[in-house]
C-alpha cells in the first residue's frame, strides 16, 4: 500500500524562477522515469495532488464544496488516485479512518471550508484518540477574507486543535505541497494520529512550480525508536522473578506491527496475555496463553488476573479508563513495565515503575535478548485456567425465540475466513462482536474505541473494504448507531463494495437503557426506540440486498445469502430487546468484582 | 457457546488484591499514603515563532486542566523562535504530564523545568492616586521602581523583582489608592552557564526526566 510514486522530472529552470525558499522545498529525488512533465501553470492545488502521489495515496474520500474545488479540480488529472465520494463528511473521515486501521498507512479525507469542515471533526477527533493515522485537507476561504466571517468561513485550525496530532495552514502556493507532505509524514511517523491541511482557495488556485519532494517530518520530530538498554535489561530481570506476569497488549502493538515479536514474547516465556479493545487481534485469542480482553466488558479472568497479577508488562496502551476502571484497584500489586513510543504516555494514568520508550516490536525484540529467564509461571497459569473454567464467556439461548445477538455473532464468525474484518459501531452490539468473535489476526477489529462514536460502522466497513477489496468485511451496527451514519449506504451501492452490514436490533440505545435499568431505577428516558425503520426495506431503497433475521434457524442460511451476493447486504436482525451485555464493571469500579448478571450488578 | 452455564463465585466471593494506588495511578503502601501537594514550577519552552502557537500551548494547558499561573511570550534572538515561561502549580505528577504534553506538540522545539536559582522576574505597573506624590515617591525608591507618569491626580510607576516583592510592593501602595495595575507574570533564564533552552539540538527524543523511574516522585 506504501509503494510511493515516482518524483516527477523537476523543470530546472522552473525551479531556478521559484526562488531560495522553493528550491529548498524541492530536495527532490532524481526522477526514476521522468516521463511526466510539469503542466506550465501549475497551481497550489497540483501541488497538493503531487505530495499526496508522493506519498503513495490511492484512495481519497470526501466531499465536494466550493473552497476545496481546486484541489478537486486537480485530482481530476490525476489518475493514480481514487476519489470516493461519501454522503456526509463524517462519513469520509471514518472511512478513511478505517482504511488507515486496515492498511497502517494515513487514510486521506477531504472537505471544503466551513460546514464541510466541521464535520470532519467527529472524525478526526476519533483517530485522535485511536492514534489512527489520518490526514484531513479542507478548503478555506481565501486568505483576504479569513477572519471576515466569509462565506463558509469557519476557523478550522483553531476548531481542530485539541484533536489533531497537528494542524497547519497553508499560506504559500510553493509550500502548500510541502505542507501537505509534512502532514502525511507526521500522520504516520512515531505515535500514529490525524493531521490536518487547511488550504485557502486562493493558495491552491495560485500559480506555482515548486515540486513537493517525499513526505518528511521535521527535524524537531525525533520519535524514540530503541529503549535505552540498561532500562530493558533492569525490566527483563523484574519480569523474569515474576510469579504471575501478565503482558497487556494494547492498540501500539498493532501500530508498530509488533503482533509478531509479541506471540514469541510469550509463547517463549509463557506469559499470560491480555489485550484492550483497540489492542484486539494483537495476540490470537485461540492461543492457551491468551486471556482475551480486560476492561469495563473485558472477560472475568482477564480482569482478575489483571487485578492480581504482579508484574504488568503493559505495551502501547494508554491505560483508557474503560480498561482500568478505578485507577487505585487497577493492577495494584503489579510493577509496571510500560513500553510506548510517546513519553507522554508515560505515568499519565497509571504509573510506570519501568518505562521503556521506544517502538513495541524493536522493544519487545530488545526485551526478548535481555530475559535472563523465563519467570516460572506454571501455578499462574493453573490459575488463569481455573478463572477461565468459572468464568466462561457465556450467554443464554433458549431454543425459542427471541434470538440472541451473541449468538449471531459467533455464527458470523464460524463461517467467515480468519482474515475478515470486523468494523463495529458504537454500543452493545460493538461489545457482543468484541466479546463473541473469536479475534486471531491484527487488523481485523474497525471499531472506535476511545471517543465512542456512534454510526461509525457503516462508513467504516466502506474504508475497510476499500484497504483489503479481497478480504471479507463485516459491520455489526446497532439501530441507533445505524441511524446516525446509515445514508453511507448509497456510497457502498454505488462502489458496489462486498460488505455486509448487520443491525443487531432492539430498537434501543441497548448501552444507555442498560445503564438506565442499572443505575437509573430503569427510568429509560429517550434511550428505547419504537420508531425504527424496518432495516432491511431501507436497504433495498438504497439499492442494497436486504435480509432480515427473526429466529435460530434463519441465521446461518441469511448469513450465507448475503455472503454470496455481490454488493453490500444489510442484514435487519431483530434480537431479544431484553439482552445486556455482560461481563460488566460498572464506571470507574474494580475490575475484580466484574458482575455477570444483575444479581451481581446489585452487590457492586 | 456453553449455554448458560452458572457463573464462579460472585464479586464478594473472589480473591482481591490488597495493595492500592493512589487516585494518580501510583503504587503505594496503605499504611503511609503518597501525598502529592501542589508545587510551583517554572517551565521554559522554546518554540516555533508562528502565528497560533500561543494559542496551541495555552488550548493545550487549559484542556487538560493544568493549573496555570502565568504565561509570558516573546522574541529570542533566533527570529524563528519564541520563548514561553510558563509558571504553573501543580502536583509532582501533573508537572511531569505538563511538559511531556508540552513537549509532544509539533512547534515546540525545547521544554525545560528551571529550578530555584534560575534567575525570574515579572514586571507590574501600579497606577495610583495622585494627591501624597512625595510618599508614593518614598515607596517606589524602596522598591528600585521607576516613576512612569506623574500627573495632578495619578502617579503611574513600575517594579520588577519576583513575586514577593511585587506583592509586597502592591500592598505598601495600597495606602495611596491602587485605581490599576498589570503584572506581566514571569520571565525567566537558567542562571549562569546553563543553557535555558538546548537549541543547537532540537530533539523530540525523551530527556532523562521522561524516562527516569519514579522513586524519586513519590515524596
Amino acid at each position: 500500500m506504501s509503494e510511493r510514486a515516482s518524483v516527477p522530472k523537476e523543470d530546472e529552470q522552473d525551479a531556478e524562477a521559484a526562488g531560495a525558499e522553493a528550491e529548498a522545498e524541492t530536495d527532490a529525488e532524481p526522477p526514476a522515469d521522468g516521463e511526466r512533465e510539469q503542466e506550465p501553470e501549475a497551481t497550489g492545488a497540483d501541488a497538493v495532488v503531487r505530495a499526496l502521489e508522493n506519498a503513495g495515496v490511492e484512495y481519497l474520500f470526501g466531499v465536494q464544496g466550493g473552497a476545496i474545488m481546486p484541489v478537486y479540480d486537480a485530482l481530476y488529472r490525476s489518475d493514480e488516485m481514487t476519489h470516493v465520494t461519501m454522503a456526509h463528511e463524517q462519513g469520509a473521515a471514518h472511512a478513511a479512518d478505517a482504511y488507515g486501521i486496515v492498511t497502517g498507512d494515513p487514510g486521506v479525507c477531504m472537505a471544503t471550508s466551513g460546514p464541510g469542515a466541521t464535520n470532519l471533526v467527529t472524525g478526526l477527533a476519533d483517530a485522535s484518540m485511536d492514534s489512527d493515522p489520518l490526514v484531513a485537507l479542507t478548503g478555506q476561504v481565501p486568505t483576504d477574507f479569513v477572519g471576515n466571517d466569509a462565506f463558509q468561513e469557519t476557523d478550522t485550525i483553531g476548531v481542530t486543535q485539541p484533536i489533531t496530532k497537528y494542524n497547519t495552514f497553508a499560506d504559500d502556493s510553493d509550500a502548500v505541497g510541502t505542507d501537505v507532505g509534512t502532514a502525511w509524514a507526521l500522520a504516520n511517523d512515531g505515535r500514529q494520529g490525524p493531521t490536518l491541511v487547511d488550504l485557502p482557495k486562493d493558495v491552491t488556485q495560485g500559480e506555482t512550480d515548486a515540486e513537493p519532494g517525499l513526505p518528511e517530518t521535521p527535524d524537531t520530530y525525533q520519535p524514540p525508536e530503541r529503549a535505552e538498554p540498561e532500562n530493558v535489561a533492569t525490566a527483563a530481570e523484574v519480569l523474569a522473578d515474576a510469579d504471575r506476569p501478565v503482558i497487556l497488549a494494547g492498540g501500539g502493538v498493532i501500530k508498530a506491527e509488533a503482533s509478531e515479536e509479541l506471540r514469541e514474547f510469550a509463547t517463549e516465556h509463557e506469559v499470560p496475555v491480555i489485550t484492550t479493545m483497540p489492542g484486539t487481534g494483537a495476540f490470537p485469542e485461540t492461543h492457551d496463553l491468551s486471556l482475551e480482553i480486560a476492561g469495563m466488558h473485558g472477560t472475568g479472568y482477564a480482569n482478575l488476573a489483571v487485578s492480581l497479577t504482579d508484574c504488568l508488562l503493559a505495551v502501547g496502551t494508554r491505560f483508557d479508563d474503560r480498561l482500568t476502571g478505578d485507577v487505585r484497584t487497577f493492577a495494584p500489586d503489579a510493577d509496571v513495565i510500560h513500553v510506548d513510543i510517546d513519553p507522554a504516555e508515560i505515568s499519565k494514568n497509571i504509573e510506570a515503575d519501568y518505562p521503556l520508550l521506544g517502538d513495541a516490536a524493536a522493544v519487545l525484540d530488545q526485551l526478548a535478548e535481555a530475559m535472563p529467564a523465563s519467570p516460572d509461571t506454571d501455578e499462574w497459569l493453573e490459575q488463569c485456567q481455573t478463572w477461565k473454567e468459572e468464568y466462561p464467556m457465556d450467554y443464554e439461548t433458549p431454543e425459542d425465540d427471541p434470538l440472541k445477538p451473541q449468538y449471531v455473532v459467533e455464527k458470523y464468525d464460524e463461517l467467515t475466513p480468519a482474515d475478515t474484518v470486523v468494523a463495529a459501531g458504537v454500543g452493545q452490539h460493538q461489545m457482543w462482536a468484541w466479546q463473541y468473535w473469536t479475534w486471531t489476526e491484527p487488523r481485523t477489529w474497525v471499531t472506535s474505541h476511545g471517543l465512542g462514536t456512534m454510526g461509525y460502522a457503516v462508513p467504516a466497513a466502506i474504508g475497510a473494504k476499500l484497504a483489503a477489496p479481497d478480504r471479507e468485511v463485516v459491520a455489526f451496527d446497532g439501530d441507533g448507531s445505524f441511524l446516525m451514519t446509515g445514508q453511507e449506504l448509497t456510497v457502498a451501492v454505488r462502489e458496489n463494495l462486498n460488505i455486509t452490514i448487520v443491525v443487531l436490533n432492539n430498537e434501543a440505545v441497548g448501552m444507555v437503557r442498560q445503564w438506565q435499568d442499572g443505575f437509573y431505577e430503569g427510568r429509560r428516558m429517550a434511550s428505547e426506540y419504537p420508531w425504527v425503520p424496518q432495516f432491511d426495506k431501507l436497504a433495498e431503497a438504497y439499492g442494497a440486498q436486504g435480509l432480515r433475521i427473526e429466529s435460530y434457524d434463519e441465521v446461518e442460511e441469511t448469513i450465507q445469502e448475503a455472503r454470496e451476493y455481490d454488493g453490500p447486504s444489510v442484514i435487519d436482525a431483530v434480537i431479544d430487546p431484553a439482552e445486556n451485555v455482560y461481563p460488566m464493571v460498572p464506571s470507574g469500579g474494580n475490575n475484580a468484582r466484574f458482575a455477570l448478571n444483575e444479581d451481581h450488578l446489585e452487590q457492586l | 457457546m456453553t449455554q448458560g452455564e452458572l457463573p464462579g463465585p460472585g464479586p464478594d466471593a473472589r480473591q482481591l488484591p490488597e495493595g492500592r494506588r493512589n487516585e494518580d495511578g501510583i503504587r503505594i503502601d496503605p499504611e503511609a499514603e503518597a501525598e502529592h501537594p501542589p508545587e510551583r514550577t517554572v517551565l521554559s519552552a522554546l518554540v516555533k515563532h508562528e502565528p497560533g502557537v500561543l494559542a496551541e500551548i495555552s488550548g493545550l494547558f487549559s484542556r487538560r486542566q493544568f493549573n496555570i499561573e502565568s504565561l509570558t511570550v516573546g522574541a529570542t534572538i533566533d527570529d524563528d523562535l519564541a520563548r514561553m515561561t510558563i509558571v504553573i502549580e501543580e502536583p509532582r505528577p501533573g508537572i511531569d504530564q505538563a511538559k511531556k504534553q508540552l513537549e509532544k506538540r509539533i512547534p515546540v522545539v525545547s521544554v525545560r523545568e528551571l529550578d530555584d536559582e534560575a534567575v525570574q522576574r515579572e514586571l507590574v505597573i501600579l497606577k495610583v492616586n495622585g494627591d501624597r506624590p512625595d510618599e508614593v515617591n518614598a515607596i517606589t525608591d524602596m522598591y528600585d521602581g521607576t516613576t512612569l507618569d506623574a500627573g495632578p491626580r495619578t502617579i503611574t510607576v513600575q517594579i520588577t523583582g519576583d513575586e514577593q516583592k511585587i506583592d509586597d510592593a502592591v500592598d505598601a501602595y495600597e495606602q495611596f489608592g491602587i485605581r490599576e495595575l498589570v503584572r506581566t507574570g514571569y520571565a525567566a533564564l537558567a542562571r549562569g552557564e546553563a543553557p535555558t533552552a538546548q537549541v543547537k539540538q532540537p530533539n523530540k527524543a525523551p530527556t532523562e526526566s521522561q524516562v527516569a523511574t519514579t522513586e524519586a516522585d513519590d515524596d
